[in-house]
């Protein structure tokens, strides 16, 4: 009859000194330099390549834009995303901000995009892979429900503190990728506008719902849609990690499955019916970014439903298994 | 007979008709017994005998397919969260989280039940004597150590039954001799134990009464040495003239010869006496054996009461029920 928050309380404890988390930075610290290095390299070549005066440049970029506005030639939804790039143009060139160079906030963005599909998943399953697999193949499940403490508590105990850990994971993650970043790109760009509202439709990218948001409300929406692909990904782990006994065979077929997705969507596939797997819906960023999806009729909204009806399911199943099975070994 | 101490009436721990099917194979087929309050309980048989997938149902690790467990009087699989806040248990080895110390081991099973202090944790460490090492991290631990850890968690929310799995696994004759004189020191302070093992000896010098299950039945339940006095004892003699000694055996009604194949004492018993005559008589009739011996000038080297073992235990139990 334990209280929740002491199970939950064990189960960060044991997160935490099993020094999983510590893992998770450590990997963190020594990848983002190494991306910021490789980043900084990108910066000089084009810095070399282009070196002409990048404010008359920008200016020459937003007077042409404004005289095609002025056009009849020109349909009405591309003007819309016109005036939004000649206003994106005008902040540059007002706050003094050379669009070539990056900063800490669009280092961080990049880099957050691109670890949607592995890296962050990846991270996420160091903790989740082995939350009941780890009980189960040192025994210690043993003494963990013999206690007086029913199943379904103890598993739902484990779910908030993987939440716990995902969240941290994504938190640490922005931070620590904009502290280093920034020690290189110097410590701003939060206020910088950035396009969001792009919306594809078959091969043609609707534009009329374009306009620009600042760069910091841009992070946290990304934030947040990273943290349901990891959610689902973390809920999906739990599952496999209460159906499989061994913790390597628990995070091999999660990495599987992951891994799969990436290349399906690479694929570019024709196959249709793939768009209803979790692992091709990670890529949630994308919606935002206005790239076209990888399979046709995908959107936020749909992508967003998959990975919900997954993580329910997984849900589902996890409790359904933990709290009847028994322990035979 | 301590059975027949007049407060050991209350039930602690009742089983009713157990049993369990895993795919189409009955694992347990019927697996009945009472255990009392302050008594120490055995639970006997040989490995592969389900001692143990019947140790998981009693701690709602597996669940039965049919029968009931009562702690207290409150259903195990039914309302698990108070039953079992009166067990305590070791499920074979005492498995503890390696990566933290003994403390916080025990803390983190303190928290899955309410009432249980600092206090109540520094007191059961000092109960098995771990004072010196309990925070350090367990994987440096003994197996010696870990076990004391183990009852150590099992003990903390004051339990009135206590649940061990061949406890003596793995440890070494001292350790066995300080768990035995723990064990009764338990027992005495009003706790059951529930102990299980697939040594009949250890049963012996451990426990009150014993169940004994073989091929996931129980086929007796008793006190100890009613239950051991049921089999046949043999009697070994080493003898100088072995052939003429052997007929004189065959002629004598009230003696059984057992041939060199049909007995089951310990090979180790038997070492260095390869014309050893084994025979199952009555104590009484030893003497007069050897005096008529004497008389017809065959010379006894030894003779020798041999216990008998687990499997002869079964047979003779076996036996009973075709009998009656």
């Amino acid at each position: 009859m334990a209280n929740l928050l002491a199970l939950v309380q064990n189960e960060t404890i044991k997160v935490w000194k099993k020094k999983r988390f510590a893992v998770v930075v450590l990997i963190l610290l020594i990848l983002i330099p190494v991306f910021v290095y490789a980043q900084m390299k990108i910066a000089q070549n084009s810095a070399e390549k282009f070196k002409g005066d990048w404010r008359a440049e920008l200016q020459n970029r937003i007077t042409d834009n404004t005289r095609a506005l002025g056009s009849d030639r020109i349909p009405e939804e591309w003007k819309k995303w016109r005036r939004a790039l000649v206003q994106q143009l005008q902040y540059y060139l007002d706050h003094d901000i050379n669009p070539q160079t990056p900063n800490a906030v669009t280092f961080t963005r990049g880099f957050m995009d691109n670890a949607v599909t592995l890296f962050i998943p990846l991270m996420v399953l160091a903790i989740a892979s082995d939350l009941v697999s780890g009980e189960r193949s040192t025994g210690t499940i043993k003494m963990l429900l013999t206690r007086p403490v029913r199943r379904w508590r103890i598993l739902f105990s484990k779910l908030v503190t993987l939440t716990l850990y995902v969240s941290l994971i994504i938190v640490s993650t922005v931070v620590l990728c904009y502290l280093i970043s920034g020690l290189v790109f110097g410590y701003r760009g939060w206020g910088e506008p950035i396009f969001v509202g792009f919306q594809v439709s078959g091969a043609d990218v609707n534009t009329s719902a374009v306009h620009a948001i600042p760069q910091y409300l841009y992070v946290l929406m990304q934030a947040g849609l990273i943290w349901f692909a990891s959610m689902t990904v973390a809920i999906l782990a739990l599952m496999v990690s209460v159906l499989v006994r061994s913790t390597a065979a628990s995070f091999v077929t999660m990495m599987a499955a992951i891994i799969a997705g990436a290349i399906l969507t690479n694929m570019a596939s024709s196959w249709h019916s793939a768009k209803y797997l979790f692992n091709v819906n990670l890529e949630l960023t994308s919606y935002l970014q206005g790239t076209p999806p990888p399979i046709e009729g995908m959107t936020l909204g749909f992508s967003l439903c998959v990975l919900g009806l997954w993580a329910l399911a997984g849900l589902v199943v996890s409790f359904a298994v933990f709290t009847k099975q028994d322990i035979l070994n | 007979m301590s059975t027949n101490t007049p407060k050991a009436q209350e039930t602690v721990l009742s089983v009713q008709g157990l049993k369990k099917s895993i795919g189409r194979k009955e694992i347990i087929k019927g697996v009945s017994f009472d255990v009392r309050a302050g008594e120490i309980f055995g639970f006997l048989g040989p490995n592969g005998s389900g001692k143990t997938t019947t140790i998981r149902m009693l701690v709602d690790l597996i669940k039965p397919t049919s029968g009931r467990i009562l702690v207290c009087g409150e259903d195990v699989n039914r309302n698990p969260e108070r039953a079992l806040r009166h067990v305590g248990c070791i499920v074979e080895n005492p498995e503890m989280y390696g990566y933290l110390t003994g403390w916080e081991n025990l803390e983190h099973f303190a928290r899955m039940q309410e009432g249980i202090t600092a206090e109540r944790i520094a007191e059961v460490v000092e109960i098995v004597g771990m004072d010196r090492r309990i925070h350090d991290k367990v994987k440096t631990y003994s197996l010696g150590m870990r076990q004391r850890l183990g009852i150590a968690q099992a003990l903390l929310g004051k339990p009135k039954l206590l649940i061990l799995d061949e406890p003596t696994n793995g440890l070494d004759p001292l350790g066995i001799k300080e768990l035995r004189a723990f064990i009764r020191r338990l027992a005495d302070g009003g706790m059951s134990l529930f102990i299980s093992s697939h040594l009949l000896s250890e049963i012996q010098l451990m426990c009150d009464r014993v169940a004994i299950i073989a091929r996931g039945e129980v086929i007796a339940v008793g006190d100890v040495d009613e239950l051991v006095s049921q089999a046949d004892t043999y009697t070994v003699w080493l003898l100088d003239r072995p052939e003429a000694g052997k007929a004189m055996l065959e002629a004598d009604p009230g003696v059984r010869l057992i041939g060199e194949h049909e007995h089951r004492i310990d090979d180790s018993i038997l070492a260095g006496m390869p014309e050893a005559i084994i025979t199952v008589m009555e104590e009484d009739r030893i003497a007069g054996t050897v005096a008529r011996f004497v008389g017809a000038g065959i010379g006894v080297k030894a003779v020798q009461r041999v216990s008998p073992s687990l499997e002869e235990l079964f047979l003779g139990l076996t036996e009973g029920e075709k009998i009656g």
